[in-house]
């Protein structure tokens, strides 16, 4: 891979993946000496314990819902899908940059993903596993949702495939598997190592259970790059399937404001940008904590800031696409709907939702703010917020004034709502803490890979 | 001590170059019951070391298909065979709708497949090995690089192999005990 | 976005219309324009506000505070454990099945049978269904003259009433439980007494009585007592109608209407076409014929003081302050060769009035002019001598003896009593029915003279432990009219005896039971006073037959009144100075839900969206939209409402329509002692009545608290303008001369049947495809089928809070829309159930297939398989489906288990329901007919016409017609030929089987430029 070197001669022009100076040795150890030899610090107990009350939180919102009913939400006819779906969205959108970075960018040789990969996926996983929480207990009665699982039973009866939901039901629970597998596979050779150099005896023995006794053969090797690729190029259609399916949700329903061929694309992109806003938020802390600048390089955070700025455009195409048509076909609902976006009880939800995901991310294009951390915090901060809304807007508002002007609604969420909303993400965070206290959060033998010693002269 | 029967034997290297001109040397020597071991993938190792039949690809094509076959039939022999119902005036074979969980199943067999089917071929899980029982082969997981002749190999006999492999610049030659 | 509630500047940015904006934007706008409540136009602020408001904080529901239903269901278990025991045996007497023979009553097969619910006096026929022996729904008696089938809302709801477990259930003696014997043995005591002075001492209190047993039994019992004074009083009095018949013939005579003859009707603020109004339901079914357009189509004149039913339907309505409506009727009458003496004051509308009068002589003999019950005696006067000028008297005008037993002037009959119970005159107060110390005017302070009098034994007999009760020392449980024997008289005269379906819950005793246990007999039972009066009419040998005939009609065949000849006499009317145009008129009417107050602790009542304002669980201060202008007053404002110095404070709502200088409030809330549902519900609006202006009065006024009170409306958004300025083909309609030119108006944007990828479901193959058609012309929006649905269907009452947060559960709405001129607008009524839409939306998007077509074309709900996704509901474009948020159904209430029908499963928490057309209907039908086709040995065929969805049957206008529309020769497959008939949302390509018969105008085309 004579690129590595390159950009290692042309460092000072552009900046690189990896600072030189490194060997297999500094890059061993210096990564998983995080997990190894690092002591707990209090910063991290704290932030963790924070994280676990605020999971707690949710488990006690969620009881009480399992206990009273739907009816302690903000839902109502004619809304009847509030918070749950909107953070369901959100959350899957978010889970979209981990497998995105290591499949698609891994099949583009995109070799700078390679510092990035590993809690990019373990974020997807999180991420996914936050959605997940929504739709199970969103229904009206959750402890029947395995109906929606084609199994053979007694009455008879099974799941209805024309509804979007059952395509929901098999496109997460697909993506979760196979981001999971994906994410497991990447880390063994990782779990070796850690295996080998860890001085605890306990440690020793789970890295090594969960390294199930890699050894870096050459066989190995060679079968563990091919299936490696094929997941990358399996996982590529999925990646982009996943929101598509879940487009689908509203773009079959008979809506307006759901019912739009743009959405696959749009909700894709959308996705994507969230996800890299939500890698963002997190490379850029966990770099200065743990000193990782070396690895998560200044090039890094422009590459996904120039993502942002790519998949944004195309989420502004979306929603211009979308006022087009309401205007353009003269379907009076869609027009209506236009109306209300712009001007009816929602509108300021509206304006601020095109504030954040259009307007404030056009600073991307000026260099400064695509090389500063701190800009780039906040701008990743404001995008999730925009996207949030964005969801709110598709999800809630259509709702509040459909066809009959009779049955016209407003949504109103109740501290139930938030009391969820926020324990998913606490639960999200808490996840992430123990994932960059036990596993390598940067994947070693890949950024070996990319040292100029891991390149073979041929004779 | 030397009373066990032995393993193999194992050299050393401190990087891939070496190892994988070793490697060659080796097998052209003619030695084919061999491994190497390096941190990273080396695409040139398994070359080297005469390896060539690799079947991940093929075992993940059939997950595929079997994913997909099934998942459309599954949907087919419910809709319109096991409980055909009028579902909002749409047929019972509605074709269109059924391609995305076709989708979906295809590709969660297909990566199920790739998965295991490694795991697999490569006789993992497989906690111990007799290699783990040489010392610095706890370095093949950081920044060395090793070469091993099994003693299955015909023409493997403990003196020669190890004065053979002597003559490849390893950076040492420890014999694995069985 | 904190609660995700947008502050106000949010609303609309940059775009804050004022109401001279809207009403700008309204002169723009072309074509009619839809709102149903005037802050909504165009999202004003005020109606922003609104909306903020009628949504509560997210805060309210943290812990849920306990709603009336919660409380219902807490509480239900509790109670009324002793009448269980009685609950299901029949009565002893032998009673007629109206249907099958009572031998053995075969489990699942329900019997019916006839019997009457009487409202102040006028009895409403009814078949009643019974289950294993429980009363479970109620049904209009398609034989009775008075009814031909239809009910009104508070006939379907007494159902509930017989179950409600806040009915006083024992007697009590100063509010301890105490035996009858010991209640037979004090009042024997007091009488005794009194015996000797010929009862000087003894009062009783009635309400309107119409039941012949009960005026014979009176009768006696006066006899007994010669001293003894017999005083009525009802808050619903009728005290104008036979004061101005006095006026007008010189007795005091009922007057009912034949509206089959009318070609032109004329109301003088007679809302003859709402709940209430004796004889409404059969008015509304001549009136529904009357209107249509194929054949010779009448024509209505509303003139009226507050915004209701009749003047929806109106072809010219003309909003005017009632006080200013004797004055309109003298600018009528002598226009049409009255001669009222004073001098006719030529006043305004003249236009109006020319076209009226043309009208009405045009139509001599086939017209009529209705004055409202609330309108002095004198416009009375003047409408009998203008329909007898216009030759209608004997025609479309009949007048009778008054069904009232005891035609007396019932204010005054009140106010003697109170002047006696003053002076100590009384020592015996007997009061049977009603609530006077909460419903008598103010001005007598019934209530405080009750609670201090001298009176020496008060006896309250009742349904309910009220406020009345509470001041006297024995209150005695009255038994419910579907536990007693009784009689009554219908609007007409036609005698209905009334059979009860049940042994007394709560071993009640009936009001001729009580009456004779004060003559002495404490142990006769209603059967025997009731048969035996009967006996001593009918003495011919066959009254066996006759009375079995008799209880098998449910009414005394040819008992209606003959019409009487009736003269007029020279009327002589002081001039009447009207208050100045400027002074606020206070109009205080019977709720269109909860009547008087008697019916406050009825759920469904109480759920029942009012059918002006879609209000439910409270009443409220309505006022015009030019008022709410003037005095910067917006909807959900509370203001204190004074007149002659007394007050009261209540909440605002603007109803488009309404006079300006003039403000309605509906009596019957602010209960003290009404049970868990109507204790505290809404504000006391008796405190402002008084007797010399029991109706309205001008020089009231109206000042802002600057505090806000959450109205429950169940329509949040009321127009089908929507913000972009057009206007949605919702409800259709035409004028006749544009129907005449144009049939096919309705028939807009109706999809091609090819438009479809897939091919559809060939329903031919059925022998029946169930549609409905639903004729727009003909809904007068009573509200009846919502209550007959919510009867029939089990359907659970949610609460206040629950409706506030847009959970109501109604099956079937009935969505009105305002058109036109906010201060006159038209409206329309649209009933909308569940379309069973071929194409449904719903199915496609449910994952566990819980909703799924049926080979007849229903749209099925399998309760048990859904898992409450909500995606159906959301997919729905007609938002029919109602989803059970929370645990809604009460479980616990062992009455309600009684009265819930057993064909119909009762749904839980976390599944979403919706109309079925009745499908417990169909089945029954479908296995009657096979049965009948397997015994017969024929080809099955379930008759149109037999079966009947509950609002179709019980629908007085006849509006709703269901049934095969595979049967070429069926009613409802001949309306969908119609031209009339049109699809709601059909451009959606949803193929909904339930369609619309669109409504046509017959404006006089003088009054049209």
């Amino acid at each position: 891979m004579p690129d590595h070197l390159d950009e290692v001669k042309v460092a000072n022009e552009r900046a690189p993946v990896i600072e030189p100076g490194h060997t297999f040795a500094t890059v061993t150890d210096k990564i998983s000496s995080i997990v190894l030899t690092r002591p707990t610090s209090m910063g991290w107990v704290v932030g963790f314990g924070a994280c676990f009350l605020a999971t707690m939180m949710l488990l006690y919102a969620l009881g009480y819902l399992f206990l009273r009913g739907v009816g302690i939400w903000g839902i109502n006819i004619p809304i009847g899908w509030g918070f749950a779906i909107v953070n369901f969205v959100w959350w899957i959108g978010i889970g979209h940059a981990g497998t995105l970075i290591s499949a698609i960018l891994l099949l583009l040789r995109q070799s700078w993903r390679n510092s990035i990969n590993r809690f990019a996926e373990a974020m997807t996983l999180f991420a996914v596993a936050c959605a997940g929480v929504f739709p199970g207990v969103h229904t009206g009665r959750p402890w029947l949702d395995y109906w929606m699982f084609p199994y053979p039973n007694t009455m008879q009866y099974w799941p209805q495939f024309r509804s979007p939901l059952m395509w929901d039901v098999f496109a997460v629970s697909t993506y979760f598997t196979v981001s999971l597998m994906f994410w497991f596979i990447g880390l063994i050779p990782d779990l070796a190592t850690l295996r080998d150099r860890a001085e605890n005896k306990y440690a020793r023995m789970i890295y090594g259970l969960l390294a199930m006794g890699w050894r870096g053969s050459a066989r190995h090797w060679a079968r563990y790059e091919t299936a490696y690729l094929l997941l990358a190029g399996l996982a590529t259609p999925l990646v982009l399937s996943v929101h598509t399916v879940v487009s689908f949700d509203f773009a079959v329903g008979i809506v307006s404001g759901w019912h739009t061929t743009i959405f696959p694309p749009y909700f894709v992109a959308g996705a994507i940008y969230s996800g890299f806003a939500m890698v963002l938020m997190l490379a850029i802390p966990i770099r200065k904590i743990y000193g990782l600048e070396d690895f998560i390089t200044d090039r890094h955070l422009q590459n996904s800031a120039k993502v942002m700025l790519a998949t944004g455009w195309i989420v502004a195409y979306g929603y211009a696409i979308e006022a087009f048509t309401g205007w353009y076909s003269g379907n009076r609902y869609d027009a209506s709907l236009l109306w209300n976006r712009l001007h009816g009880p929602y509108a300021f939800w509206y304006y601020m939702l095109l504030l954040c995901n259009i307007a404030t991310p056009q600073l991307l294009w000026i260099r400064k703010m695509r090389t500063s951390p701190l800009w780039l915090f906040l701008l990743s901060f404001v995008i999730l917020v925009g996207m949030w809304l964005e969801r709110f807007v598709i999800v809630v508002l259509s709702l509040t004034r459909d066809f009959l002007t009779s049955s016209w609604g407003m949504y109103y969420p109740t501290g139930w709502d938030w009391m969820t909303f926020m324990g998913t993400i606490g639960m999200f965070l808490m996840a992430m803490f123990l994932f960059v206290r036990i596993l390598p959060m940067i994947s070693i033998f890949e950024m070996r890979t990319l040292l100029p010693e891991a390149e073979v002269k041929p004779e | 001590m030397k009373t066990l029967p032995v393993y193999g034997t194992m050299a050393e290297f401190a990087s891939a170059n070496d190892l994988v001109a070793a490697a060659r040397r080796t097998h052209e020597a003619g030695y084919r019951k061999i491994d190497a071991y390096s941190p990273f993938p080396v695409e040139e190792l398994a070359d080297a070391i005469g390896f060539h039949r690799n079947h991940v690809p093929l075992v993940t094509l059939i997950g595929a298909i079997t994913g997909g076959l099934g998942g459309y039939l599954m949907q087919y022999w419910i809709a319109v065979i096991s409980y055909p119902v009028n579902v909002g005036g749409r047929p019972y074979h509605s074709w269109p709708a059924f391609i995305i969980v076709t989708f979906e199943m295809t590709i969660l067999f297909g990566a199920i497949a790739a998965v295991f089917g490694m795991l697999a071929l490569n006789g993992l899980p497989m906690p111990y090995h007799p290699v783990f029982n040489v010392p610095r082969f706890a370095l093949a997981s950081k920044d060395r690089f090793f070469l091993i002749v099994f003693a299955t190999d015909p023409k493997y006999d403990a003196k020669g192999t190890r004065q053979f492999l002597e003559g490849l610049n390893a950076r040492s030659i420890s014999e694995v005990p069985g | 976005m904190e609660n995700g509630k947008p502050n106000r500047e949010d609303v609309c940015p940059g775009k804050k219309l004022d109401r001279a904006a809207v009403e700008r934007q309204l002169q723009e706008a072309k074509g009619p324009e839809y709102w149903r409540s005037l802050e909504e136009l165009a999202g004003s602020p005020e109606f922003q506000d609104m909306l903020h408001r009628e949504f509560p904080k997210g805060a309210s529901e943290w812990l849920d505070s306990v709603s009336r239903r919660g409380f219902l269901q807490l509480m239900g278990a509790s109670l009324a454990m002793a009448g269980m025991t009685g609950c299901t045996k029949m009565p002893l007497q032998e009673i007629v099945p109206y249907v099958r023979q009572p031998e053995q009553v075969i489990p699942g097969v329900p019997t019916y049978y006839a019997s009457a619910f009487t409202l102040s006096g006028y009895a409403n026929p009814l078949l009643v269904e019974s289950h294993l022996g429980r009363p479970t729904k109620i049904e209009g008696n398609n034989q009775h003259p008075a009814s031909l089938g239809g009910t009104d809302v508070f006939a379907q709801a007494s159902i509930l009433g017989m179950y409600d477990p806040d009915r006083s259930q024992a007697i009590t003696h100063l509010g301890d439980v105490a035996p009858w014997a010991e209640f037979v043995k004090e009042t024997k005591g007091s009488l005794t007494v009194q015996k000797a002075l010929g009862g000087a001492g003894i009062r009783i209190l009635t309400q309107t009585i119409s039941s012949p047993t009960l005026k014979d039994r009176m009768r006696a019992f006066l006899a007994m007592y010669p001293k003894a004074k017999w005083h009525v009083y009802e808050p619903a009095n009728r005290d104008n109608v036979f004061e101005g018949a006095k006026l007008a013939f010189g007795e005091p005579v009922e007057t009912r209407y034949d509206l089959s003859k009318a070609n032109v009707i004329v109301s003088l603020d007679a809302d003859f076409l709402s709940a209430g109004f004796p004889g409404n339901v059969r008015y509304i079914r001549d009136f529904a014929r009357k209107r249509n357009p194929d054949a010779e189509m009448n024509r209505l004149y509303v003139i009226e003081s507050t915004p209701s039913a009749t003047g929806a339907k109106a072809d010219h309505r003309l909003p005017l302050r009632a006080v200013e409506i004797e004055g309109f009727a003298r600018v009528l009458a002598p226009a049409l060769g009255v001669n009222i003496g004073g001098a006719a004051s030529s006043g305004e509308h003249t236009k109006f009035v020319e076209s009226v009068i043309e009208d009405l002589q045009k139509n001599e003999g086939a017209c009529v002019i209705i004055a409202g019950d609330h309108q002095p005696r004198a416009v009375h006067a003047l409408v009998h001598a203008m329909n007898m000028a216009l030759g209608n008297i004997g025609k479309t005008v009949i007048c009778t003896d008054p069904v009232d037993a005891n035609p007396v002037n019932q204010t005054e009959s009140l106010r003697d009593l109170v002047s006696d119970m003053r002076a100590g005159n009384v020592d015996l107060l007997v009061i049977m029915g009603g609530n006077p110390a909460y419903d008598a005017p103010a001005d007598l302070g019934f209530s405080d003279c009750l609670r201090n009098s001298k009176v020496a034994l008060r006896i309250y007999h009742g349904l309910y432990e009220n406020e009345t009760a509470e001041h006297c020392h024995w209150s005695v449980n009255e038994a419910h009219y579907l536990e007693a024997w009784s009689d009554g008289r219908a609007y007409d005269g036609t005698v209905s005896v009334v059979q009860p379906l049940i042994a007394p819950l709560y071993s009640g005793k009936s009001a001729h039971e009580m009456l004779s246990t004060l003559m002495g007999v404490s142990d006769a039972s209603g059967y025997d006073i009731v048969r035996g009066y009967w006996q001593k009419q009918h003495t011919s040998a066959d009254f066996e037959a006759w009375w079995r005939k008799t209880l098998n009609d449910g009414f005394v065949e040819g008992s209606a009144y003959t019409p009487k000849a009736v003269s007029l006499k020279p009327l002589s009317l002081p001039a009447v100075a009207s208050p100045p145009a400027n002074s606020l008129e206070v109009n205080l009417r019977h709720d269109p839900s909860v009547y008087d107050g008697q019916f406050a602790n009825n759920g469904w009542l109480q759920e029942l969206p009012k059918p002006m304002s879609k209000l439910t669980w409270d009443n409220a201060v309505l006022i015009g939209p030019k008022m709410a202008d003037r005095e910067g007053i917006r909807t959900m404002d509370v203001v204190t409402l004074e007149l002659g110095g007394r007050k009261v404070t209540g909440p605002v709502w603007i109803q488009a329509g309404h006079p300006d200088h003039s403000v309605t409030v509906h009596l019957g809330y602010g209960r003290r002692k009404a049970g868990r549902a109507g204790t505290g519900a809404g504000f006391d609006a008796y405190a402002l009545r008084t007797t010399n202006a029991l109706w309205f009065a001008a020089g009231g006024k109206v000042t802002k608290t600057g505090d806000h009170y959450q109205l429950a409306s169940t329509q949040g958004y009321q127009s089908m303008d929507t913000g972009d300025g057009a206007t949605r083909p919702l409800v259709r309609e035409a004028t006749l001369e544009e129907y005449r030119k144009d049939p096919k108006f309705a028939k807009a944007d109706e999809p091609p049947a090819a438009l479809t990828l897939y091919p559809g479901f060939d329903y031919k193959k059925s022998p029946d495809a169930w549609g409905m058609t639903i004729d727009l012309n003909a809904c007068v929006g009573c509200n009846n089928c919502i209550i007959a649905c919510q009867s029939e269907n089990n359907i659970a009452v949610v609460g206040k809070e629950q409706v506030v947060k847009g959970r109501h559960m109604h099956w079937i709405r009935v969505d009105a829309y305002y058109q036109g001129d906010r201060d006159d607008p038209k409206a329309h009524f649209q009933p909308v159930p569940c379309m069973q839409c071929e194409n449904a939306p719903c199915e496609l998007v449910c994952p566990v297939g819980a909703t799924v077509h049926s080979s007849e074309g229903l749209n099925d709900m399998v309760y048990n398989r859904c898992i409450g996704t909500r995606y159906c509901s959301n997919n729905c474009p007609y938002k029919v489906r109602r989803f059970n948020f929370l645990l809604f159904q009460d479980w616990d209430t062992p009455q309600y288990k009684l009265m819930r029908n057993p064909d119909v499963s009762v749904r839980s928490r976390g599944v979403m329901e919706k109309c079925t057309y009745c499908i417990q209907r169909i089945t029954q039908h479908r296995i009657d007919a096979e049965t009948a086709a397997v015994r017969e040995n024929r080809p099955f065929k379930i008759e149109d016409g037999s079966l009947q969805t509950a609002c179709q049957q019980s629908c007085p206008a006849d509006a709703i017609v269901f049934g095969n529309i595979n049967d070429p020769d069926s009613r409802v497959a001949k309306l969908k030929a119609h031209d009339r008939n049109y699809g709601l949302l059909a451009d959606l390509n949803t193929r909904p089987r339930t369609t619309y018969l669109a409504e046509i105008r017959n404006p006089n085309p003088e009054l049209e430029a």
